[in-house]
């Protein structure tokens, strides 16, 4: 029997404890991600179900994702979601990435009020930030006029104000991912790339930029995916009857509780599924450390 | 022009910075004083303002019926904050206490509801919670543990529950963080010295743990002060928080300064705890 320091010193009563200690802990993590994942499992086994109630089960049915999918408005309200995410994603990045290089590599008269400008929209609450939105666009005169759009022969009308929203929340979180990647990135290569005599344009071009290419990336998946799931800021900024699928699910919870809700649910938990199988992959095939899956993602 | 680029850095910066930093000027921050600039003016007739400087909003903020929701917001806020952290550090230390392997699994085990749409996982509540068709009274009543349906929704529990529900993993990750960088050598010599598991937490563990604690802690309270989905849809209406009383101001009372007002002072106490957090962080930093 192999016995360490620390086994000799503890009786046989606090050895048992610290078993039971240990078991109790075990039991608690259980319980912990049974909290965690029960209610969206019951959400997901209620949309399946043939009748109207969300508690009591009475047999097996796909009759509730039948009648989404001949919903003219849910399959609109999810286009629209989609148009909002890719459009407001794309300026984000794009904006959030230059930000960040500022931010991370240089330093300039004013960047502490930047990095207050930057932090701002992630720090305060949605609904402070809806309504100011919804003000701003009412006192400015710009107002929520559509964007007529045919989005994969779909016509759709997406106010201006709605993507101009997202744009503006999504910046900051692309600018703090990019800006955390490019703060670990090693820059020997980008000194090696200008000592080869490469300019500024070619070094950004061939060493950085492929090199920050998984921090973009992340950021785009970060902006997309909060972009989808923006209930608040679209609620406020969308002027009358425009929808994406949160703001048309909200509407459909507030005129009553049906599985059809479950089974949009259900859809917008296997997006998000998806995105975050699309984010570990992504992570994996550029080899960052199994930790850093914690952040980002 | 590549020679004035190159001895301006600055010039460099700005150039980086000026689309999004303007983008920002025009749809952020020149919103957040018109705002400001709204708290001070008077509601007009039919919705809209009227150009005339008043307290008065502030006054009204202060107003038992409006106050009181504010510290009923705040109320909640901070019971959720001690359930989060109740639930949060044992299985911030249960994770922490796996081998690397199991522990990056469930960090993300963890944080995948996080990344699955707020709404929907209130939505998940609701179903369950509701007093005569949510699933935990109908399973207990139909099982004889109770006579009448219990009180679950429409309440400040129900939004208590919905609010954890929500933010747990955001209270369990930076405390993992500060578990996963404890010195295990520390946890030995406290044992050497024959101190107790519980001697071992309280004067080890714990005190090491506190910035994730700290941390954990203002990454709950300021969502939830903040919240709005979450009363407006477990609170059956009756139950309702500050962010559902400024909403209501553009939506249903047409009185604007006053909802700007109500936003003002919700965002100044929020950058009061984030400026003291930092504050008291740096301050921790500089001090070890």
């Amino acid at each position: 029997m192999s016995t360490t320091p620390s086994d000799r010193t503890l009786g046989m009563g606090a050895r048992l404890r610290s078993r039971l200690g240990s078991l109790s802990l075990s039991v608690y993590g259980v319980l912990g991600f049974l909290f965690l994942y029960l209610p969206i499992v019951i959400l997901v086994i209620f949309s399946f179900n043939d009748s109207r109630s969300t508690s009591q089960w009475a047999g097996f049915t796909t009759d509730w994702y039948r009648q989404m999918i001949e919903d003219r408005q849910i399959i609109l309200s999810l286009w629209n979601s989609l148009f909002v995410a890719i459009i407001s994603t794309a300026i984000a990045t794009v904006l959030g990435t230059l930000a960040a290089m500022a931010m991370e590599r240089y330093s300039f008269r004013g960047k502490m009020a930047m990095d207050a400008v930057l932090y701002l929209p992630i720090i305060i609450p949605d609904i402070a930030m809806a309504i100011m939105l919804l003000i701003f666009f009412n006192v400015s005169g710009i107002g929520f006029q559509p964007w007529e759009v045919q989005f994969f022969g779909n016509r759709l009308a997406v106010p201006y104000s709605v993507i101009i929203g997202h744009v503006a929340f999504n910046i900051s979180f692309v600018a703090v991912v990019v800006r955390a990647r490019l703060a670990n990135m090693d820059r020997t290569l980008e000194e090696a790339a200008q000592d080869l005599y490469a300019n500024t344009w070619q070094t950004f071009r061939r060493v950085t930029l492929p090199m920050l290419m998984p921090g973009i990336l992340g950021g785009a998946l970060l902006a997309f995916t909060l972009s989808l799931d923006d209930f608040v800021i679209t609620f406020f900024t969308s002027g009358a009857g425009f929808n994406t699928l949160p703001v048309r699910v909200f509407g459909m919870i507030r005129r009553g509780v049906t599985p059809k809700i479950n089974a949009v649910s259900t859809l917008m938990l296997a997006g998000s599924f998806l995105l975050i199988l699309i984010s570990i992959i992504s992570r994996m095939r550029s080899g960052e450390d199994e930790d850093a899956i914690q952040f980002g993602l | 022009m590549q020679q004035f680029l190159r001895r301006h850095p600055a010039v460099q910066a700005w150039l980086l910075l000026s689309p999004g930093g303007l983008f920002l000027s025009v749809f952020f921050i020149a919103p957040l004083f018109i705002v400001l600039i709204y708290s001070f003016l008077q509601r007009g007739t039919y919705g809209g303002v009227v150009w005339q400087f008043t307290f008065e909003n502030f006054r009204r903020v202060f107003d038992p019926l409006y106050f009181n929701t504010f510290l009923r917001s705040a109320y909640i806020a901070i019971l959720t904050t001690f359930f989060c952290l109740l639930l949060g550090y044992p299985l911030a230390y249960f994770i922490a206490s796996r081998s690397p392997r199991t522990r990056s699994l469930m960090l993300l085990a963890l944080m995948i509801p996080f990344w699955t749409n707020f709404l929907i996982r209130t939505y998940a509540w609701l179903t369950l919670l509701r007093t005569n068709t949510g699933l935990i009274n109908t399973a207990l009543l139909s099982l004889g543990v109770i006579a009448a349906p219990l009180p679950l929704f429409g309440n400040d529990f129900a939004i208590i529950v919905g609010l954890v529900y929500g933010w747990l993993p955001v209270m369990v990750l930076p405390i993992y963080a500060a578990l996963d960088r404890l010195d295990p050598s520390l946890i030995e010599a406290a044992r050497d010295l024959y101190a107790s598991s519980a001697q071992v937490f309280r004067r080890v563990i714990w005190p090491l743990s506190l910035p994730g604690v700290v941390a954990g802690s203002m990454l709950v309270f300021i969502p939830a002060l903040g919240s709005f989905v979450t009363p407006a849809i477990l609170g059956g209406g009756k139950s309702l928080m500050i962010g559902n009383i400024i909403s209501n101001q553009f939506l249903a009372a047409h009185d604007w300064p006053f909802g700007s007002a109500l936003s003002m002072l919700m965002m100044t106490l929020m950058l009061l705890g984030t400026l003291y957090y930092f504050r008291s962080t740096l301050k921790a930093e500089a001090d070890a």
